[in-house]
């Protein structure tokens, strides 16, 4: 466990970068530093690899101060990584992976075989090895500059705005990489960002800094977004930490109506069989139970329907898998206002009304404070 | 009648061995001016406020006329070929400290943050990281210092016919020759053209990481996209 008990970092102009600041960073988790620019949080980070050195406070590693461990040996076992990754632009892929092992001693050609493997490992190509750095892509660079901070597999993985330099769908490629590699390795990670976004995504826990180096809050990312600890949290957070925060419940107890769904080649008794009152609309599956849209019960009950006259129904969500923001997202998508739930298949499993998943947002709230009344 | 390749006996040396000689004057204190160049450049970029002051002297030493210099260390070296080469280690110095310090300055803060992440030491990161990236622009350097170098040694000519190929501009007027001189001018050229093109290919063998079409120029990573000659990779997925 890392350990940074009441550090201050302070400039000689008396700038004060970091003010006694304390955090516990739990062990294989990932845990993030968002906060605006100026709140110290990479300063943190730099403090734990010394980069910085803290002018006040000790940091510990697993118990032992950093500052009483020989500099080089103790960077050599935390990776970095660094926003536009700081590739050896003189080096070739694998060999800037295979750096730190090769500081280690290692010999060149186990230092290079450990370089393939991490490739893989990060999702490029082998036929990338022989290859400069000017030669890849932003996201490409920045998967050598994670596969080159787990090159000796340390225990400490340090990650300075890893990818807030690459597009929004590089990032988030990046970001679901980076949470696969992280369940199948288990490391402890320190990630730094200024996307609360992203910070929300990535963090198990997120530690909230404010201009001037204090910690605003410490907590995981639903509690962030269920109870911010003062108005800076929570304008940080943004105006829709409520939808947000739906991501954090699963659609798994959401009750769905399964009588106004029918196969495209039901007889017109069916049909008429599944409406009443309370359904407005019926949905319309082919024979294998995959949606095909909406309809009004009387259009239907005169024959066959052609696909031509249905309603769309916008995006299904996969019952069970996806959060209740996925499920609110697609009712509110849907010219009907009702949500089509599938399985991992795609087939219909049930429909669900925006009012119903209404219900089910509060009794997961409700839910979720008796659960902080409880560890409170 | 004399050939364009028959030298005078009087300078001792054949056609081709004024041309080792003339290489010899010319490279020699392009190699002592490096080695002198790089602590001084590392010292530069350690402590930035000892740049100006020496670019400043460099640049007064360059002032210096070869002429005066001469004067100075004839006293000490004689008429020797180290009177000559003196002044032009002297000389490069103003081409190779700027590029040494520009060449070292311009790694991107990213490259030099990685690292010391990473745990190279001071000595380690200078040597491994911040001079290789800093290749293109000392033999951009090394380039302009050699060339010119060529070009200079003729001047030793003056001091008792120290200066190789240069004094057969000395002989063609002695011995009215003028194909001596159109000798001296177009071999001088040539091995100045020679010198140049293997620094070149130099740098082409050092730099196989460097982007091909840029020549010289140092490219700063994060800004410039692929080059157009290397096909657009997609992010693998």
């Amino acid at each position: 466990m890392i350990r940074i008990d009441s550090v201050t970092k302070r400039y000689p102009d008396g700038t004060v970068a970091v003010d006694r600041l304390s955090l516990e960073i739990p062990d294989r988790s990932i845990t993030v530093l968002v906060g605006p620019s100026g709140c110290g949080k990479t300063t943190t980070l730099r403090m734990i690899n010394r980069m910085i050195e803290p002018s006040e406070g000790t940091i510990t590693l697993d118990g032992v101060d950093i500052s009483r461990q020989p500099v080089n040996s103790l960077r050599r076992s935390m990776g970095y990584v660094i926003q536009n990754a700081g590739l050896f632009q003189h080096r070739t892929v694998v060999d800037n992976i295979a750096t730190v092992p090769r500081l280690l001693g290692w010999s060149k050609d186990k230092a290079r075989e450990r370089a393939r493997e991490l490739m893989e490992r990060v999702g490029l190509d082998p036929s990338f090895a022989k290859r400069y750095p000017y030669q890849l892509s932003g996201g490409q660079q920045q998967r050598v500059g994670v596969a080159r901070a787990l090159a000796a597999d340390p225990p400490v993985l340090l990650m300075d705005e890893p990818f807030s330099a690459v597009d929004p769908i590089v990032r988030k490629g990046l970001q679901e990489e980076l949470l696969r590699i992280q369940e199948e390795l288990g490391k402890t990670i320190v990630f730094v960002t200024h996307d609360i976004d992203e910070a929300i995504r990535l963090g198990t826990m997120v530690a909230v800094m404010r201009t001037g180096g204090r910690l605003a809050q410490f907590a995981p990312p639903a509690e962030l977004l269920s109870s911010p600890a003062d108005s800076f949290v929570e304008d940080f957070l943004g105006t829709d930490r409520g939808i947000r925060r739906l991501s954090f419940f699963t659609s798994e107890a959401l009750e769905l109506k399964k009588t106004p769904i029918v196969a495209v080649d039901s007889s017109a008794e069916q049909i008429a069989s599944r409406g009443g009152p309370d359904v407005p609309y019926l949905l319309v599956t082919d024979l294998e139970g995959r949606p095909l849209g909406w309809s009004e019960p009387g259009d239907l009950a005169a024959g066959r329907i052609e696909a031509g006259r249905l309603l769309s129904y916008g995006r299904p969500f996969v019952h069970g898998k996806d959060s209740l923001r996925a499920a609110l997202d697609c009712a509110v998508l849907s010219p009907t206002g009702w949500a089509v739930a599938v399985d991992g298949d795609g087939r219909v499993v049930g429909v669900v009304s925006q009012q119903t998943i209404g219900e089910a947002i509060r009794n997961a709230h409700a839910a979720q404070e008796r659960d902080e009344k409880v560890a409170g | 009648m004399s050939g364009f390749f028959d030298i005078p006996s009087d300078l001792q040396h054949s056609w081709l061995g004024l041309v080792g000689l003339h290489l010899r004057e010319a490279l020699l204190p392009v190699l002592a001016g490096l080695l002198v160049s790089l602590p001084v450049a590392q010292l530069c970029v350690r402590f930035r406020w000892l740049y100006p002051p020496v670019l400043g002297v460099t640049t007064v030493l360059y002032a210096i006329p070869s002429l005066a210099f001469f004067v100075v260390l004839i006293d000490y070296t004689g008429q020797t070929e180290l009177t000559v080469m003196i002044p032009l280690a002297v000389y490069s110095l103003v081409v190779l400290v700027p590029a040494i310090v520009d060449g070292v300055r311009s790694v991107p803060q990213e490259t030099l943050a990685a690292a010391t992440a990473m745990g190279f030491g001071p000595v380690r990161r200078y040597l491994q990281v911040q001079l290789p990236i800093a290749v293109p622009a000392i033999i951009a350097g090394l380039r302009v210092a050699t060339v010119s170098s060529i070009s200079l040694v003729s001047v030793g000519m003056l001091i008792g016919n120290q200066g190789a190929l240069g004094n057969l501009l000395n002989d063609a007027n002695i011995y009215h020759r003028p194909e001596l001189a159109w000798n001296s001018v177009i071999t001088t050229a040539v091995l100045a053209i020679l010198a140049d093109a293997a620094l070149v290919l130099v740098r082409l063998l050092l730099t196989p990481w460097m982007p091909s079409g840029t020549r010289s120029r140092r490219r700063k990573p994060a800004a410039a996209g692929p080059d157009a000659t290397v096909p657009a990779l997609e992010d693998a997925r």
